[in-house]
């Protein structure tokens, strides 16, 4: 028996000495607000005091807490408290998945150090690591723990910056998909590829079955479905559990309940591996001889996606400048720091799944399919997501949890482990891009010839999605009228890659902005000033020939005016290598030119409860707060009014998922509707014009017009369905057309601008560089909430430099947070976010779309600054200290 | 489940050695990372034996630090300017969480060719305590690590302290370590340098550079190369090449081996000129 004091009470725990203790305090002792995120003491999610010292909980084995003070999330202590509060007041917390680690650690801090500074409150949290929030925010409330009773929280609707309406829950220790299982569960493993290609046969699965501790196992033979799943519907390849071969490393091939309690140990698992040639490059993959990883797809060619307009060659022809060059990039890994985690159960006849999503009712639909079960049949809860960025997007356990309730009748609970998220999840598509681009005497774009080669790995995912997102948005924001864009996604055995904030349009603006920079060189002009030149303008069409209505880039780029103008005049003073470098981005919300809906249900009960059926995921960036203050606005009630009734496929409508930066446009516009359909029915009921203003009063609802007060007895109306007495449900689809063969129609209804400069040092013997400051300028039509925009500009410009500097994943190699390098406390530098307000008309109160824009110009603003100081020419990311000095060399 | 004994003294722990089958555990920040999801076999914990925690003044002047003691106990330490190097190393070991239970003793048994207190403990010519039934041995610490992941360690030892002989308490000591991100950096090179002066000239000189090598090395070459040179002359005296053909550097996720060479020469310079500051 092991005894020490948790959070000031005494407890006592009959466990293996070597347990870790993150173990024995969420397995064993309930207290889940202690989240693991690697098991290896790299992201310090765990993290928790010991006599006062913040140690990473799962390397600390239990006998070693014997006697000693532990405290965690949990703990009701002055110093978490004031922390707690600081975090939301600053928006600290988005996910909440590493809030816990930070705010043991600023506890830590604060106690050695009651007034920390900007570089303490670092220092004393550089062993956590966030991937949501870009740090700063964090900083922030670590140095402004005072009694914040200057900063009451907000009020009012659109535009407020309001605390998030969930933010308690993640200053507490939220409840993510490993945080719940029902009693009893059995717990799943899935037996995974060690090879990129490789054929496989089992042994005796009937003698493993019997062995002491393992309740089931099922291989590819026990799907009762189609074993098919795949994001879009006509590409779907990817099979729950492989049959044999496996495609790549990390590939389920089949899966084993274990009994709870019991050793869930994989290594007699009888199975041999014979290791394929495996394809590991698109050039591979298209080569002659090359054999086509699915029969279906001859060239190991997904599909490409093509944009042309005007005549390219009499355009270049007719351009006083062309420039020409070729950018690569690599797989990057998301990284949140929750890895996939989730239970099932039943509900009478119907299969339960909770777990981390960024899209439900996919989920629910792609696992029906797996499954052979009706929609009707499955229920999926979203746990908090502790990150998504894309890759919980596809399913992931779902699938695996639904089969194994549905085969035994019983609950179980799964958790990836780090190592096997980094391997068995989508990833970013690693791009290989060439191309030219010409402009004439004055330095106008001419013409625009693009080439993108994209690995989407060995299942199809969202690459049709990059492949037709990146021709679309591969001028950038700038006028450009003759283009010829292919772009295609190429089959091999590396990792799937899928959605990943951006689609593919970070990766070709690292192509287009660096081009544009050397473009601007050759005409002679500022680089600032060349994109304001070629800015889109109201009016304009795009390469698809799209007329635009609301552009905001222009004035995102005379934002920069004065911040370029002191930037480069810092850095034509200072001592050392400094540069400064600028890019921009454009981003359509919402799916490509295919319909995309959002439904919002909005009801008042008899006893006086005004319920927001709100199927958005929130996963970090949000919704829940912003499309809460879109219906408040729109009914004409306070956002304290509002219960949230979050996202399940049993109680929302379909919200669409959390992609595609739709979630504040589309959900948005229809929350809109709602909370205006609502606020129509009730000012008929009452008689009242649309100046009245609405009040709720227990079981009255209270219309004032004039001056003159109408009481409405709540209780006395009859039920309209749902159990409310008054309700609305509405839809919204943007309006959009289909792309045809050349590319042309109208792919989005809105999109979103922005351009950051970036400000740096290089280290010229080293070839390492130190970020000083990121002035970011996005066009965001309306900023429902500005603060929520500001988290979102942060964490975009965090993945925007781990992009650029440091993210390189690598199957087998880098599958761990301490070889996969992401963002630290320490490399993002200050932000300053300058936030533009021109309405889209499209957009609900104007406002447009942000979580994927953010990230797509800080990495090519890094290469064009690093360029500017030392004339170093990266063609490919990331920009490791290696490759910045040989491009140094190469430039000498 | 295994058997796990976490002794308070030494002639315990001796006792369970000589027993035999029992893997070591000091702060745990390697072996439970590489140990799968638990950490299984016969586990002696020596965390708790009194003369393995610690920094105690030694009989020669120098210093003997046992080897469960934390990075964090080491950073926090009264020590003088010819440890600085090390001093700085234990804040660079991952970030606080594992400074304050990752060991110095476990750090060198581990034997990672990028271990962050290798470099500064070879430019004070530290020496290992090795413990076993059988009595105690020493050994230099650049003949303790043999290779990636290999020590001198006898099965039934433990390594007991690290011991740093008065002699080299001379001098200042620097520690510079370069990586692709601000914190939880591992290595891609790293240098500890000690220098001291006599009449602004140099007049002994200790460079050790890690993550370049299998093991990490002293550069006598280097150092003879810097002996009587004034600060102004310490960049003519370091030659890249030199410091090239010393180490043995590896292409890795990292960077690549023509890279390290070159950034090692770098981190040299930069080293002892701090050390001379």
């Amino acid at each position: 028996m092991i005894t020490f004091t948790l959070n000031g009470t005494p407890v006592a725990v009959d466990c293996p000495p070597t347990e870790r203790l993150t173990e024995v305090l969420r397995d064993r002792l309930g207290r889940t607000g202690t989240k693991v995120g690697c098991d290896a003491g790299d992201c310090g999610a765990c993290t928790v005091l010991m006599d006062g010292a913040q140690v990473c909980a799962c390397l600390v084995p239990a006998a070693r807490a014997e006697g000693r003070q532990i405290e965690t999330v949990e703990a009701d202590t002055p110093e978490l408290n004031r922390l707690r509060d600081a975090f939301l007041r600053h928006g600290a917390a988005q996910c909440g998945i590493c809030t816990p680690g930070m705010l043991i650690a600023a506890t830590d801090l604060l106690r050695r150090n009651s007034a920390p500074s900007e570089s303490e409150a670092s220092e004393a949290l550089g062993g956590v690591l966030c991937r949501c929030t870009g740090y700063r925010r964090i900083i922030a409330a670590v140095c402004d723990t005072g009694d914040g009773s200057a900063a009451a929280p907000g009020t009012g609707a659109v535009g407020a910056s309001l605390r998030r309406v969930d933010g308690m829950a993640k200053v507490m220790g939220d409840s993510f998909g490993a945080d719940y299982a029902p009693e009893g569960a059995l717990v799943v493993k899935a037996l995974r590829s060690p090879h990129d290609h490789a054929t496989f046969h089992f042994g005796d699965l009937a003698a493993f079955a019997t062995r002491p501790g393992v309740a089931a196992v099922f291989t590819a033979q026990d799907i009762p479905g189609r074993n098919i799943f795949g994001t879009i519907p006509a590409f779907a390849d990817q099979p729950a559990i492989a049959p044999s071969p496996a495609r790549f490393r990390g590939e389920c091939v089949a899966l084993v309940a274990f009994e709870p309690g019991t050793d869930a140990d994989l290594a007699e698992f009888p199975v041999t591996w014979t290791p394929l040639p495996a394809l590991m490059s698109p050039a591979a993959a298209e080569a002659p001889e090359a054999q086509a990883i699915h029969p279906n797809r001859p060239g190991n060619r997904l599909i490409e996606g093509t944009v042309r307009r005007g005549d390219i060659d009499a355009a270049f022809a007719a351009s006083a400048h062309v420039v020409e060059g070729a950018m690569q990039t690599g797989f990057v890994e998301h990284a949140y720091i929750e890895p996939e985690a989730g239970a099932a159960w039943m509900e009478g006849d119907v299969l339960t799944i909770r777990a981390c999503t960024q899209a439900p009712m996919m989920d629910r639909d792609e696992t029906a399919v797996v499954l052979g079960l009706g929609v009707e049949k499955i229920r999926i809860i979203p746990a908090a997501t502790g990150g998504g960025f894309g890759s919980k997007l596809d399913v992931s356990l779902q699938p695996l949890l639904g089969l194994v309730t549905l085969k035994t009748g019983r609950p179980c609970r799964m958790t990836y482990s780090r190592g096997e998220s980094m391997a068995s999840t989508t990833k970013r598509h690693p791009a290989e891009m060439r191309g030219r681009i010409g402009c004439d005497a004055g330095g106008r774009i001419t013409a625009m010839d693009f080439e993108g080669r994209f690995d989407t790995g060995a299942y199809a995912s969202w690459g049709p999605t990059v492949a037709n997102r990146v021709p679309v948005h591969i001028t950038g924001p700038y006028r450009t009228p003759t283009v010829r864009a292919r772009a295609r996604a190429v089959h091999t055995n590396g990792p799937v890659s899928g959605a990943f904030r951006g689609f593919g349009v970070p990766q070709g603006a690292l192509w287009q902005e660096t081009l544009y920079d050397r473009l601007a060189g050759k005409a002679g002009i500022d680089r600032l000033e060349f994109r304001i030149l070629n800015a889109l303008r109201n009016g304009d069409h795009t390469a698809t020939g799209q007329h635009l209505a609301s552009v905001g880039i222009g004035a995102c780029l005379e934002a920069l005016r004065p911040h370029w103008a002191r930037a480069l005049a810092d850095a034509a003073t200072a001592p050392g290598r400094r540069g400064v470098g600028v890019a921009s981005c454009w981003y359509g919300c919402g799916n490509t030119g295919l319909p995309n809906p959002s439904t919002i249900r909005l009801g008042i009960k008899a006893q006086g409860a005004l319920v927001l059926h709100q199927g958005a995921v929130d996963i970090g960036q949000g919704a829940n707060t912003v499309i809460t203050q879109i219906a408040a606005e729109a009914l004409g009630l306070p956002v304290e009014a509002f219960e949230l009734v979050g996202a399940d496929t049993a109680l929302t409508p379909d919200a669409g998922k959390t992609s595609a930066s739709r979630q504040t446009f589309v959900t948005g516009r229809a929350a809109q509707a709602a909370g205006a359909a609502l606020r129509g029915a009730i000012l008929r009921l009452a008689n009242a014009g649309d100046g009245a203003s609405l009040a709720l009063d227990g079981a009255r609802l209270i219309v004032t017009e004039d001056g003159v007060p109408r009481g409405i007895d709540l209780s006395a109306l009859p039920e309209q369905g749902h159990g409310y007495v008054l309700m609305a449900e509405e839809t919204y689809d943007p309006p959009t057309s289909a792309l045809d063969a050349d590319g042309q129609g109208v792919p989005y209804a809105v999109y979103g601008y922005g351009a950051q400069v970036v400000e740096l040092e290089v280290d010229p013997a080293l070839g390492t560089v130190r970020l000083l400051k990121i002035t970011a300028a996005h066009d965001v039509g309306r900023a429902i909430n500005p603060a929520l925009v500001q988290g979102q500009i942060e964490g975009g410009i965090a993945q925007g430099i781990g992009l650029a500097l440091m993210e390189e994943y690598l199957p087998g190699r880098t599958e761990n947070l301490h070889d996969y390098l992401i963002p630290t406390i320490g490399d993002v530098p200050e932000v300053e976010s300058l936030i533009l307000e021109v309405p889209d008309p499209e957009g609900p109160y104007g406002a447009r779309g942000l979580g994927e824009h953010v990230l797509i110009p800080t990495a090519p603003a890094i290469l064009n600054a690093i360029r500017h100081a030392t004339g170093a020419e990266l063609q490919r990311v990331p920009a490791l200290p290696h490759r910045v000095l040989a491009a140094l060399d190469t430039g000498r | 489940m295994g058997r796990y004994a976490r002794p308070s003294t030494l002639t315990e722990a001796l006792d369970l050695m000589a027993q035999g089958g029992r893997r070591l555990l000091a702060g745990g920040t390697d072996l439970y990372p590489g140990s799968g999801p638990t950490l299984s076999g016969d586990i002696l914990d020596l965390t708790g034996v009194d003369r393995f925690t610690g920094l105690e003044p030694a009989a020669d002047g120098g210093l003997r630090i046992g080897a469960c003691t934390t990075w964090s106990q080491i950073a926090d330490a009264d020590l003088p300017p010819a440890l600085d190097a090390l001093r700085v190393a234990a804040r660079q070991v991952g970030g606080r969480q594992i400074q304050n239970v990752g060991t110095i003793g476990g750090n060198l048994c581990n034997a990672s060719p990028a271990a962050d207190g290798v470099p500064p403990l070879l430019a004070v010519e530290a020496r290992v305590e090795l413990v076993s039934p059988r009595g105690i041995r020493d050994l230099p610490l650049a003949e303790f690590i043999t290779g990636p992941r290999q020590t001198a360690l006898r099965p039934d030892e433990a390594l007991a302290a690290v011991l740093i002989p008065g002699a080299a308490f001379t001098g200042r000591s620097a520690f510079v370590k370069l990586g692709a991100r601000a914190y939880l950096v591992i290595s891609i090179a790293m240098v500890a340098a000690r220098i001291v002066t006599e009449g602004g000239r140099v007049r002994e000189a200790a460079i050790a550079v890690g993550a370049c090598s299998a093991i990490a090395r002293r550069l006598p070459v280097v150092e003879a190369a810097l002996m009587g040179a004034a600060a102004s002359e310490i960049a003519d005296r370091i030659d890249p090449a030199e410091v090239a053909a010393a180490l043995a550097p590896i292409d890795d996720v990292r960077a690549t081996a023509a890279y390290r060479a070159g950034a090692a020469a770098e981190l040299v310079h930069r080293a002892v000129n701090e050390a001379l500051a």
